[in-house]
């Protein structure tokens, strides 16, 4: 493989990987600091991805834009864990994936009625639209480069919020003693409505800066939820820092699965198989490792 | 513990019962509707596999559809091109297939738990689902089309015709309620006591000397073979075979069906099926945008009812025995 086409495959990887880390690292902190199994996070993703395309149109700038939806997808966050969320913390896992599941079908089909089923893009926003040229004919987008650095500066920004700060202290007792914490005299329930307004606002951050360069379109959460499950489980789950790491490990892994060749025994294998790596490769860990990289010991 | 298992034979009377009821189903009903109820009972037989897993023995796999899946795409590909298979031996064909894959998912598989469980039985699935998606062995993303159905001849005579919907209709109502007795009376067995220990308590079971790992491949293959009926089924039924049979959808819709209904009893998966089908149908009806309604019910049965639609019942049934004393 050429040096440039590997330097951009490279980049693509580690650019979707540092994207799935928003989403995943919702979930994995909703799920290791509340207990809660939230299937309908991708849904979130998707929200994302509309919220930004519809206000960008209204407002004329997806730079306007982009704080509103981050506004509204807080809101919406807050709003859902005092309606639903809450009454699930002490279930049985499996209902919360039930009731989370109906939320996938409530969510789904409110988009299709507040937006439509149609496909829709978003030009890429402008003192990114240009590409950095490599050689005469490859050349690498900025904007990509630009969600990079956003991912990273969140990333940094998330370990910051939660190691190091009084929040970041009563959300980690919380996740170790809710009944302890609350009788110290912390409102617990407070705490849990913010994390998961948190992990709910950065699915839908990821999906605002992903939507200029993919599609937004009906049924993209669902995809990404299924990925995102694969990153939370490689990694640990209620793991951040596992997050990272299997969101950057499926990242490469599935860019690199597209544009590597590999044949076994005159089998086509990559890229013909593709899609089928991420899986393997989930299940390789697992059954190294049943409980993920970073995971507790069940 | 549901009020309603242990029942004695009441069960097995309802069942006489209601299949009684069904089986004159074909003689009032029109077409489509004779076709959606085999359609439930065929999902009746799913999620009752299901259930072994998810409620007898604990085992949450979100993979399940990868079994039904390759039973519909067995059917499909030893039917020969411009001729019908034969139903006596395409129909144990198709469920040793899914039995096979059972055993060779479960070996790996069953010996993980909890949430890794669920994670890994969706990988296979989904590794199975872009096998089937991205090459070119069952047709791709199109699937097959099964043009002529199997045909079920033994010499020269012909018990059933499958071209025919109500034939069609009472062969799903026979193995429902064939697939019915049999889990029960495995359930009753001693195995089924073991698996109900291993749910329990797998670590004692495993002291008392049993190896747990055998019983739950076998409940896994079992449940795998089972769901490979309803798979069979419903290529028979649909005349096609395509990769959303072995999607996450599919094993995530029919995981609802149970947990709806209620986990750990038979009748909760058929109530669950039966439920969730009729309220397809039913807000299908009322408006384009059905998914809500849908979502609203299934968000409020899972706050409101603790132990399915089933629980629904077997409070009541003891509210009721309670105003009685």
């Amino acid at each position: 493989m050429d040096f440039h086409i590997f330097l951009i495959q490279l980049l693509n990887g580690v650019q979707y990987g540092l994207l799935l880390f928003l989403v995943a690292s919702g979930l994995t902190l909703v799920f290791g600091i509340m207990g809660i199994i939230n299937v309908a996070h991708g849904s979130f993703y998707m929200i994302g991805a509309y919220l930004a395309w519809s206000l960008a149109a209204q407002v004329g700038s997806f730079w306007l834009a982009l704080p509103v939806a981050i506004a509204l997808s807080v809101l919406i966050g807050l709003a859902l864990e005092w309606l639903v969320v809450r009454w699930l913390y002490k279930r049985d896992h499996l209902y919360q994936v039930l009731c989370t599941y109906g939320l996938i079908l409530v969510f789904e089909e409110l988009r299709s009625v507040l937006w439509g089923d149609d496909v829709r893009s978003l030009p890429i926003p402008a003192p990114f639209n240009y590409s950095i040229p490599l050689t005469d004919t490859l050349s690498y987008p900025v904007y990509r480069l630009w969600i990079s650095a956003v991912c990273l500066a969140v990333a940094f920004g998330l370990y910051f919020v939660i190691q190091k700060t009084r929040l970041g202290m009563m959300i980690r007792a919380g996740a170790t003693d809710r009944d302890m914490v609350q009788s110290l005299g912390i409102n617990i329930q407070l705490i849990y409505r913010i994390v998961f307004a948190a992990g709910i606002a950065l699915a839908a951050f990821a999906g605002m800066i992903a939507a200029p360069i993919s599609a937004v379109a009906p049924g993209m959460g669902n995809h990404v939820l299924i990925i995102c499950f694969v990153v939370v489980v490689i990694g640990g789950l209620g793991s951040v820092k596992g997050a990272l790491i299997a969101s950057l490990m499926i990242g490469l892994v599935d860019t690199f699965g597209k544009v590597v060749h590999l044949e076994l025994g005159g089998v086509k294998l990559l890229p013909e198989l593709s899609s089928m790596t991420v899986y393997v490769l989930m299940a390789g860990i697992l059954l190294w490792r049943p409980a993920g990289l970073f995971g507790k010991k069940l | 513990m549901s009020a309603t298992r242990g029942n004695g034979w009441t069960g097995v009377l309802a069942l006489a019962l209601i299949a009684l009821v069904l089986a004159f189903v074909p003689l009032v009903a029109e077409k489509f509707y004779v076709q959606f109820f085999a359609k439930i009972l065929i999902m009746a037989i799913f999620a009752m596999s299901l259930d072994l897993l998810l409620g007898y023995t604990g085992l949450v796999s979100f993979g399940h559809a990868a079994f039904y899946g390759v039973a519909g795409y067995a059917l499909a590909l030893i039917t020969p091109q411009y001729q019908a298979a034969n139903f006596w031996t395409s129909f144990p064909l198709a469920i040793a297939v899914s039995a096979l894959l059972a055993f060779a998912i479960g070996f790996v598989v069953v010996r993980m738990q909890g949430i890794y469980f669920i994670m890994v039985t969706l990988a296979f699935a989904q590794m199975l689902f872009f096998l089937f998606y991205d090459t070119k062995i069952g047709g791709g993303n199109d699937g097959i089309y099964i043009d002529l159905r199997p045909v079920a001849r033994i010499g020269d005579w012909q018990p059933f015709n499958l071209d025919n919907f109500a034939h069609v209709y009472y062969l799903a109502l026979a193995l429902f309620v064939l697939v019915f007795l049999l889990l029960r009376m495995v359930l009753a067995s001693p195995f089924g006591r073991v698996i109900a220990g291993i749910k329990a308590n797998e670590h004692r079971m495993q002291s008392l000397g049993y190896g747990t790992f055998w019983y739950k491949l076998a409940c896994f293959v079992l449940a795998g073979a089972t769901a490979g009926v309803a798979g069979y089924l419903a290529a028979v039924q649909f005349g096609v075979v395509n990769p959303e049979m072995l999607g996450w959808h599919l094993s995530g819709a029919v995981m609802m069906m149970v947990i709806l209904g209620g986990m750990g009893t038979l009748t909760g998966p058929v109530l669950g099926a039966t439920v969730w089908m009729l309220l397809e149908l039913w807000f299908q009806d009322i408006t384009k945008h059905w998914h809500l309604l849908m979502g609203a019910f299934i968000v409020l049965t899972a706050i409101l009812l603790p132990n399915g639609l089933i629980g629904l019942y077997g409070s009541l049934a003891r509210r009721l025995a309670r105003n009685h004393d």
